[in-house]
């Protein structure tokens, strides 16, 4: 079960860096999770495989693929473009360091690896009860510190996304860029077809969205 | 053993007949879910029909009780299309997301067993067992676990699709999904920290005395779990997610044939299992007096049932009343009502419990909480109102 667990893993792992596909990266990276779940519940630990799967997989990929699909990056990305100059030799350079550096870690310590468990001991009435000891007892000055900063966090965010309510928020380039093509589309409609209801509500508009875009200007400059 | 917790079915030696019977017990559950997703569909279609004043399915049998078989076949033998933009593995890998919680999370039900005396007990060709499929240790969290891979299902079918409406439909769908399970966890967490336990199994039995906890999950986590529910079944009147007008058919447009046919039943199941899971972890389960003797072992299935059936038509009954909500609203229900409801009681649950503890006055740890509850729900109320009041000064501003 533990080999099924790891290949479930590794595959996944490579499948997150080999896929081209930002959904499939993710979908992959699912998979991942779920094999760490098995191996908790290979480990008896049952409680953390189910919370693995619930905030793991259930929210925080669920938010990127959520982000993912809003901001419409869904697409096979160029990959001839470097976003970053020096990113990739220094990819290379740092993951073959850290491969070199678990390998010196088996090597050196082949006589204290061996695939068993730590401690063979009880876990006591149930994982929940330790979990719940150590989190709430021995480190709950720790658990809370955690929690204080995640509200700062919500709390920030909030704030960061909320908008101010005395100064108007300028609108963005392309809003404006939109509204001059509109006018121009406006005008031109009202300069071939004269007269009618429609044209005239038309050439309303066309003047309420001159006043827009004008006052956009200035804000802008 | 551990992983199959405390069955006595599989304590000791698991030999050929104990698998026998455990084979027999996934059959049973799955035949049984099956079938009364089939009932359910007709059920709802006949129920719907009368409350608008119409007749509905008659054709198929007595009653048109086989319309669903008839539909089901129908779909099976058409025409599988696969759109061109469609991503195609992940296209077919969605109805299957769906499916499979659903029929996973009803594996977690006791459907029987008498609880007040043996413990949910019964004897199956010799065998001890509980009238349930699997008694994990972590219980009810794996159905929360499900109904968070459930979202996966609805996302990827929207977006596989490649087409405009189904990945609207899905984003609403996951962004409902995850706002409601907030709740719906917490209600839940409720439920824990009155049975001290997530198996359903130890749950249930917890509820075989005679006020079955009634006072304390009974009815506010009962109804918010309720309306969390429904909104994580996507149903009426939280059906935003496929709604016609403004999204054709929503997350699965662009799907025909089986897997359509896949998305329509793994609706359905759902909408069974949560009732179960209500029953389950609300109602008592199977609990429930045994009056006759001579067939003690079915009168919990048959409380089990009525009390299904009821919570059935409950949800029947809303779709057939209650108008669709705005998408506002929806997060509004979710996050500013729901959600600080369903924290607060759990706040409560804890602090009667830490009171239980140290012996301090009941009447007075109520009134403190009561007044707790007061001063932060006017706070929050006041908040939100101040926070709709900017938002149409804005928008008078333009």
């Amino acid at each position: 079960m533990f080999i099924a667990a790891a290949l479930i893993i590794l595959s996944g792992a490579m499948g997150v860096i080999v896929a081209r596909n930002p959904v499939h990266s993710a979908l992959f990276l699912v998979q991942t999770l779920f094999g760490v779940a098995a191996l908790f519940v290979l480990q008896e630990a049952h409680f953390l495989a189910a919370v693995q799967v619930i905030v793991y997989a259930g929210a925080i990929v669920i938010l990127f693929l959520f982000v993912i699909m809003l901001l419409g990056v869904d697409k096979v990305e160029d990959l001839n473009v470097e976003p970053i100059a020096g990113q990739r030799p220094l990819a290379v350079v740092i993951g073959a360091a850290g491969i070199g550096l678990m390998l010196t870690v088996l090597v050196i310590a082949t006589d204290v690896i061996s695939g068993a468990h730590s401690s063979t001991g009880p876990l006591g009435e149930s994982d929940i009860d330790e979990i719940a000891k150590s989190i709430f007892g021995d480190y709950v000055f720790a658990f809370q510190l955690t929690g204080v900063l995640l509200t700062i966090a919500v709390v920030g965010a909030v704030v960061l996304a909320r908008r101010a309510a005395t100064d108007p928020e300028p609108i963005p380039e392309s809003a404006y860029d939109e509204l001059v093509a509109a006018q121009i589309a406006a005008r031109e409609s009202t300069l071939t077809a004269e007269g009618g209801d429609g044209t005239a509500q038309d050439g309303e508009e066309t003047t309420d969205d001159g006043e827009d875009s004008a006052d956009d200007g200035e804000a802008e400059t | 053993m551990s992983v199959f917790a405390v069955d006595p079915l599989l304590a000791g030696e698991v030999g050929l007949e104990v698998l026998a019977v455990v084979l027999f017990k996934v059959l049973v559950v799955f035949v049984l879910l099956i079938v009364s997703v089939m009932l359910m569909i007709w059920a709802e279609r006949k129920i719907i029909s009368d409350m608008q004043n119409r007749i509905g399915p008659t054709r198929a049998g007595p009653w048109g009780i086989l319309q669903t078989l008839a539909d089901g076949l129908k779909l099976i033998f058409k025409e599988d299309l696969i759109p061109d933009n469609a991503n195609r593995t992940v296209f077919k890998l969605a109805p299957l997301l769906t499916l499979v919680p659903a029929f996973l999370t009803f594996s977690i039900i006791p459907l029987g067993g008498d609880f007040t005396d043996k413990d949910g007990v019964i004897s199956l060709f010799g065998n001890d067992t509980y009238l349930q499929l699997a008694d994990p240790p972590i219980g009810l969290l794996l159905f929360l676990a499900m109904s968070s891979v459930a979202v996966y299902g609805i996302m990827l079918a929207g977006w596989s699709s490649g087409s405009k409406y189904p990945l609207l439909g899905s984003v609403r769908a996951t962004s409902q999904m995850i706002s409601y399970e907030a709740a719906l966890g917490l209600t839940v967490a409720a439920v824990f920290l009155q049975s001290g336990s997530f198996s359903t199994h130890t749950i249930v039995s917890e509820q075989s005395v005679w006020q079955w906890n009634m006072w304390f999950t009974g009815f506010v986590p009962m109804a918010i779990f309720m309306i969390a529910a429904t909104a994580e079944l996507n149903r009426p009147p939280f059906d935003l997610v496929e709604a016609e007008q403004e999204l054709v058919g929503g997350f699965h447009t662009e799907y025909s044939s089986i897997r359509f046919a896949l998305f329509y039943l793994a609706e359905f199941m759902n909408t069974i299992t949560i009732s179960a899971i209500v029953v389950t972890i609300f109602l008592g389960g199977p609990n429930g007096p045994i009056f006759i003797d001579a067939v003690a072992w079915l009168w919990p299935i048959l409380w089990f049932t009525v009390k299904l059936f009821a919570l059935l038509f409950t949800f029947i009954w809303m779709r057939a009343t209650l108008p669709r909500f705005r998408y506002d609203q929806l997060m509004d229900l979710g996050w500013k009502v729901l959600t600080p409801v369903a924290l607060g009681w759990l706040l409560f649950l804890g602090a009667r419990d830490v009171a239980n503890d140290r012996g301090w006055n009941p009447v007075l740890v109520v009134g403190v909480a009561v007044t707790a509850f007061a001063v932060f729900g006017a706070l929050l109320l006041r908040a939100v109102r101040m926070g709709k009041q900017v938002r149409e000064l804005e928008e008078m501003r333009g």
